[in-house]
C-alpha cells in the first residue's frame, strides 16, 4: 500500500497546492508546483469480465472509457492490454501479483460487467496497489442502466483517480459550450452540453441567433447565457432538461451580458450597458430583483463569485486598461489584484478557493493563467494567437478554455490543462467550439 | 414608430448574413449596380443617386466610423461622417437608425461587448448633438462576433473597431 501511495502522492505533489494533506502520510507534503515532468503512476485495466453474453460489448466499452480517463489526466499511464501476462476471467478470482509486477503495473483494476433481464447494467471493480499486494479501498458496484454505461464507466475512474490522488473526483460531469460553423464573419453559434470527455454532444438551441458564454447552475439543472434572440444581447436562463428558455434581468438597458450564477445558485451576477457605460449587477433568481452593484464611468464586466458566495471578482478598465479586481458580494469598495505587464480579463475562482483563473493579453498573444486570489504567485499556464475564457473541472485541478488559431480560417476550439500547465489537450468536438463552462460532478 | 420593433428584428436577421458591406441590414445594395441616372438623365429612386436613398446615406455620406484600439472617442474623420449623417438623417425624418458597435478580435469576448456598446454610444450621442431626435437612435453592441475583416492583422482590425449606422424605414414610410 505504501508504495503505491507514495508514488500517488509524489504525482500528486506537483499538481496539488499545498494544504493537501492524507491519511497515510508520515509527515506533511512538500510541494514545488514548478517540479519537472512528473513521473506517470502506471495501471493496467484488463476488459472487464462481462458476467453474460448481453454484457459483452459493454464491458469493453466501459474498460477503454475508464483507461482513456485516467490516462488522459496525464498523472497515469496505462499498460496497454496486449502486454498483460495475466489473464483475468472472474471477477472473484486471486490477483496473479507476480504477473502485473513483472510489467510494472503499479496500480491494477479489475471489474465485472452484468445486464439484466430489466436492462439493468451492474457494474463492479477493484483497485488493487501491486507492490504492496493490497486492494486500496473497498469494491464498489454501480448499478444504474445500460445507456447509462459511460457515466457508470466515469464513476469507477473517478473513484480509482480520487483513491490514488487523494484530490476530489471530476470525470462525471458534463461541459456546457458553444458549438460554432460557418465562416468568421458570420458565424453561426449554438448552445451545446456534452459530457467532459466530448462524448454524447447534445444541441440546446438552433443557430438562428448569437449566443455566448453558458454557465451551469451550481446544481447542473440550469443554464445562464447571452442571447441575441431577441434582437438584442440579453442574460438568457434555460432549463436544461424542457430547454425552456426565458430573458432574466436588465430590461431597462440596452445590452446585459457574462451572467454567473452565485455558488447557492439564487443569484445571478452579470453585467449590463447602458449610454455606453456597463457596469454589474445582481439579480435574484426568484423574485427577479436586481441589484445595481458597481457605479463607475468604466466598463465593470466577467464577474464572478468566490466559492463561499462572499466576495467577487471581475474586470474593469477603472485604470486605464483590464485589470481584475475583488470586492464584496453585495458591492462596495473592490481591491485590484493584478498588477503584472498586460491586460487582465474573465477571472473565474476556483471552486476549491485557492486560485483564480484568467485571461492575460500581452503585445500580439493571450495566455490562460492562475494566481492567488490576493493576486500573487502569477502563473501563466499557456500562450497563444487567442486563448480565453477558463472555467474549472469541479475538483480544481484542471482548467478548459478556449484556444483560436488566426486568419481567415481561425476557428475556435476547446483545449484544457492541468493547473501546473502540463497536459495541454484539445477536447474532442463535433465543430469548432467556443466558451466552454465545466458543470459539477454528476451524482 | 409602432412598427419600429418589427423593422428592427428584419434589420438584424439581415445583417447577421455577414454581407460584407457590414451593417446594411435592411437596405438593399441597388445604389451600387452602377444605376446612377435613369437613360433620361433623371435620378433613379433608391440608387446611390438618389440623396433620399438608404444607399446613398451608406456610399456618399458614409454609414461608418473607425476607432483606434481600445477607444471610443470620434476621430475627426469620424466627427465629419457623422455630421453627414445627421444632416442626413434630419433631412429624412421617416428613417430610424440602429448604430452596431464591433471590437477588433483582440480582445475578451466580455470586454469586446461593452468596448462595442461605448463605441455605438459615442457614435449616437455625437449624433444627438448634431440635432438627431435621440428616440430615432438605438444601440446594440456585437462584440467581436461579426468581424467585417477576417484577417489577424492590424489592416483588418482597423476596418473591424467601428460603429455603423444601419438605417431602418419607421412610420410614415
Amino acid at each position: 500500500m505504501k508504495r503505491l501511495l507514495f508514488a500517488a502522492l509524489t504525482a500528486l505533489a506537483a499538481l496539488a497546492a499545498p494544504q493537501v494533506q492524507a491519511q497515510d502520510q508520515p509527515g506533511p507534503l512538500r510541494i514545488t508546483i514548478t517540479d519537472g515532468v512528473i513521473e506517470p503512476i502506471r495501471f493496467a485495466v484488463p476488459n472487464f469480465v462481462a458476467r453474460n453474453a448481453a454484457a459483452g460489448d459493454i464491458a469493453q466499452d466501459i474498460t477503454r472509457v475508464i483507461s482513456a480517463d485516467l490516462a488522459n489526466t496525464g498523472l497515469f499511464e496505462e499498460i496497454p492490454q496486449d502486454a498483460h501476462i495475466a489473464r483475468v476471467s472472474s471477477f472473484d478470482s486471486s490477483v496473479q501479483w507476480s504477473d502485473w509486477k513483472a510489467i510494472n503495473a503499479q496500480a491494477l483494476i479489475t471489474g465485472s460487467v452484468l445486464v439484466e433481464g430489466d436492462g439493468r447494467l451492474i457494474v463492479q471493480f477493484r483497485l488493487f496497489d501491486v507492490f504492496s499486494e493490497q486492494p486500496l479501498g473497498e469494491g464498489l458496484q454501480f448499478v444504474g442502466t445500460a445507456d447509462g454505461w459511460r457515466r457508470m464507466a466515469h464513476k469507477v475512474a473517478d473513484a480509482a483517480y480520487s483513491r490514488i490522488t487523494g484530490e476530489d473526483p471530476y470525470f462525471d460531469s458534463r461541459v456546457v459550450f458553444v458549438s460554432e460553423t460557418g465562416p468568421k464573419d458570420a458565424r453561426l453559434k449554438r448552445l451545446a452540453i456534452m459530457d467532459y470527455d466530448g462524448a454524447n454532444v447534445q444541441y440546446l438551441t438552433s443557430s438562428d441567433s448569437i449566443v455566448l458564454a453558458p454557465r451551469f447552475s451550481p446544481d447542473g439543472a440550469q443554464i445562464i447565457y447571452t442571447s441575441y434572440e431577441s434582437g438584442f444581447p440579453r442574460v438568457t436562463l434555460m432549463d436544461v432538461a424542457s430547454l425552456q428558455r426565458r430573458t432574466v434581468g436588465g430590461e431597462t438597458q440596452n445590452m446585459s451580458f457574462a451572467p454567473r450564477f452565485s455558488p447557492s445558485g439564487d443569484r445571478v451576477v452579470y453585467s449590463a450597458e447602458a449610454s455606453g457605460n456597463t457596469d454589474l449587477y445582481a439579480l435574484d433568481i426568484a423574485t427577479g430583483a436586481t441589484t445595481r452593484l458597481t457605479s463607475a464611468p468604466s466598463i465593470e464586466t466577467a464577474p464572478s463569485f468566490s466559492p463561499d458566495g462572499s466576495q467577487i471578482v471581475f474586470e474593469s478598465d477603472r485604470s486605464g486598461q483590464p485589470q481584475l479586481y475583488v470586492m464584496p458580494a453585495s458591492g462596495g469598495e473592490a481591491q485590484r489584484i493584478s498588477f503584472g505587464d498586460g491586460r487582465y480579463g474573465t477571472p473565474v475562482w476556483s471552486p476549491r478557493g485557492d486560485y483564480i483563473a484568467f485571461t492575460k493579453q500581452t503585445p500580439g498573444r493571450f495566455h490562460i493563467g492562475v494566481m492567488r486570489t490576493d493576486g500573487s504567485q502569477e502563473r501563466l499556464l499557456t500562450g497563444a494567437f487567442i486563448d480565453e475564457g477558463p472555467t474549472w473541472s469541479p475538483n480544481g485541478r484542471v482548467i478548459m478554455f478556449t484556444r483560436e488559431t488566426p486568419g481567415a480560417a481561425g476557428a475556435p476550439a476547446l483545449y484544457s490543462v492541468d493547473i501546473t500547465g502540463r497536459n495541454l489537450q484539445r477536447a474532442a468536438t463535433p465543430a469548432a467550439a467556443s466558451d466552454p463552462n465545466w458543470g459539477p460532478l454528476l451524482n | 414608430m409602432k412598427t419600429l420593433p418589427l423593422i428592427l428584428a428584419a434589420t438584424l436577421a439581415l445583417s447577421a448574413c455577414g454581407d460584407r458591406l457590414g451593417g446594411a441590414g435592411g437596405v438593399n445594395d441597388d445604389g451600387f449596380a452602377g444605376g446612377a441616372a435613369g437613360a433620361n438623365g433623371a435620378i433613379v429612386p433608391g440608387s446611390a443617386n438618389d440623396p433620399a436613398s438608404p444607399a446613398y446615406f451608406q456610399a456618399r455620406v458614409g454609414d461608418r466610423v473607425l476607432f483606434a484600439v481600445d477607444q471610443s472617442t470620434i476621430t475627426p474623420e469620424g466627427q465629419a461622417t457623422l455630421r453627414g449623417q445627421a444632416e442626413w438623417l434630419n433631412a429624412n425624418p421617416s428613417y430610424t437608425a440602429l448604430i452596431e458597435g464591433h471590437a477588433d478580435e483582440q480582445g475578451t469576448r466580455e470586454y469586446n461587448l461593452a468596448l462595442g456598446g461605448r463605441r455605438a454610444n459615442a457614435a449616437r450621442d455625437y449624433l444627438i448633438t448634431q440635432g438627431v431626435d435621440a428616440t430615432r437612435l438605438r444601440t446594440i453592441s456585437y462584440g467581436k462576433e461579426r468581424p467585417l475583416e477576417v484577417c489577424s492583422t492590424e489592416e483588418c482590425y482597423a476596418q473591424n473597431r467601428r460603429a455603423v449606422t444601419v438605417l431602418a424605414a419607421g412610420a410614415g414610410v
